[in-house]
């Protein structure tokens, strides 16, 4: 039978590692994002170019997944008309919490360029927002940034805590 | 030449129009100088009334009675063989005489040739459906329906296609305002959260494409990012854009690029 020994002096005492909840919880969510593909319009193109290889949002543990009961961050990229708002609100109310937004583009932070009476000026009308991303349509390198950003906002806060309700209402 | 219009503003109305100008319009021809138009319009003569036909663009155009339009159209798909129902939809006339105008546009492969079958009909009055005759017809009578409120009678599914079902108003006529009604302006809130949110949620705000470097409250300036709420004097130092805090984030290994090492040797 193998002997497992532990060297305690090396690997930074490794593999005890004495931390906080805190850190331990936030080092979780913050690097395994998972968000929920929400390719509205030409904004999604940029964000398909942000999960595929050549930006690879792998790396920062951010897996688009198809379904909200398995995400954690909703990427609002594109046009939301007034006709699918009631969905963006019932998709994210499926999320389980912790769970965050992120607007991605003009059209989905004010409405853009589309100033008409069939498109939501803005999804925070509808959905509480964490971080909203310019551009028309903001390049990879910008949504990339925005999950780093994400990941500082998360480690700030207090994991322990019940994430306080970002709820309009 | 067309006639200059201002670009900054098209929005506005225009309060000096031109006393001499004369809006271009596209050259009528008779019908006679088509061999296959003549006999096609020939052929729907025989059977229906015609009020009107000129050919426009190399396309006939005709003008019959609304009642006519589902015969006329069976004509011309089985005789005529123009077997494609193109487009068809309406024209908001109401302010002019109170009418919409109706357009059939069809097409023949074989021929080669197009022909735009047009009638009035008062407002109020629905069309008879040619779903029957083109599956086409189904989605562009519904959208009609959508866009105009004009009904087809003996469609099989006639409801809204592009707005949703409990919308209210019909965007395309010219008397709806392209930023929608007081309906239109609250619809998300009503349906989502009830009418008691207006007052939480607010007006919607319209064209904010202003962008203040100098509001910390709402904008941060990328690579220049204050506190929220910080007084912003324009000489904020560049803020270093970093992956991770300076301390280090738990158990992830910080990149230093000072210990790290620059492969130039391919064969390593």
């Amino acid at each position: 039978m193998a002997q497992h020994k532990v060297n305690y002096t090396q690997d930074g005492g490794l593999p005890v590692a004495l931390t906080t909840i805190d850190k331990v919880a936030n080092w979780g969510r913050s690097n395994s994002l998972w968000a929920m593909t929400y390719g509205l319009a030409c904004c999604g193109i940029e964000m398909m170019a942000a999960g595929a290889s050549r930006y690879d949002f792998d790396r920062f543990g951010t897996i688009f997944r198809a379904s909200p009961r398995q995400s954690d961050v909703m990427i609002v990229a594109g046009t939301l008309t007034k006709k699918h708002a009631e969905f963006i609100k019932r998709l994210y109310d499926q999320m389980t919490e912790p769970r965050w937004v992120i607007s991605m583009g003009s059209c989905a932070n004010t409405g853009g360029m589309f100033n008409t009476y069939a498109t939501v000026q803005g999804v925070d009308r509808v959905i509480p927002v964490d971080l909203y991303l310019p551009g028309c349509a903001p390049r990879p390198e910008t949504l990339q940034y925005g999950v780093m950003l994400l990941q500082k906002k998360i480690r700030a806060n207090k994991a322990s805590n019940a994430q306080k309700p970002k709820r309009l209402m | 030449m067309r006639a200059y219009t201002p670009k900054d503003d098209v929005q506005a109305k225009a309060y000096y129009t031109d006393r001499y100008y004369v809006a271009p319009q596209v050259p009528k021809q008779e019908v006679e100088t088509d061999e296959v138009f003549t006999a096609d319009l020939a052929a729907i003569k025989g059977k229906f009334d015609v009020k009107e036909a000129y050919i426009q663009v190399k396309q006939m155009v005709v003008y019959i009675n609304a009642n006519d339009i589902y015969g006329v159209l069976e004509l011309m798909r089985d005789e005529l063989e123009y077997t494609q129902l193109s487009e068809m939809s309406a024209i908001d006339w109401l302010a002019k005489d109170n009418t919409f105008e109706i357009f059939y546009q069809m097409l023949s492969m074989n021929k080669r040739k197009r022909i735009r079958i047009k009638f009035f009909i008062k407002k109020g009055e629905a069309v008879d459906s040619v779903e029957k005759l083109f599956r086409s017809a189904d989605w562009s009578e519904r959208e009609m329906f959508d866009m105009f409120g004009i009904e087809a009678n003996n469609h099989p599914f006639m409801k809204r296609i592009l707005m949703p079902y409990d919308w209210q108003g019909n965007p395309l006529l010219k008397t709806y305002p392209l930023q929608g009604d007081e309906f239109a302006a609250w619809y998300e809130v009503d349906k989502i959260y009830g009418k008691e949110a207006r007052d939480v949620i607010g007006p919607e705000n319209r064209d904010p494409a202003k962008v203040d470097r100098y509001d910390s409250e709402r904008f941060a300036r990328l690579g220049h990012e204050v506190p929220k709420g910080t007084k912003i004097t324009g000489n904020e130092p560049r803020v270093e854009q970093t992956y991770q805090e300076e301390g280090g984030v738990f158990l992830v290994k910080k990149f230093d690029k000072k210990s790290s090492v620059i492969v130039d040797d391919p064969q390593r």
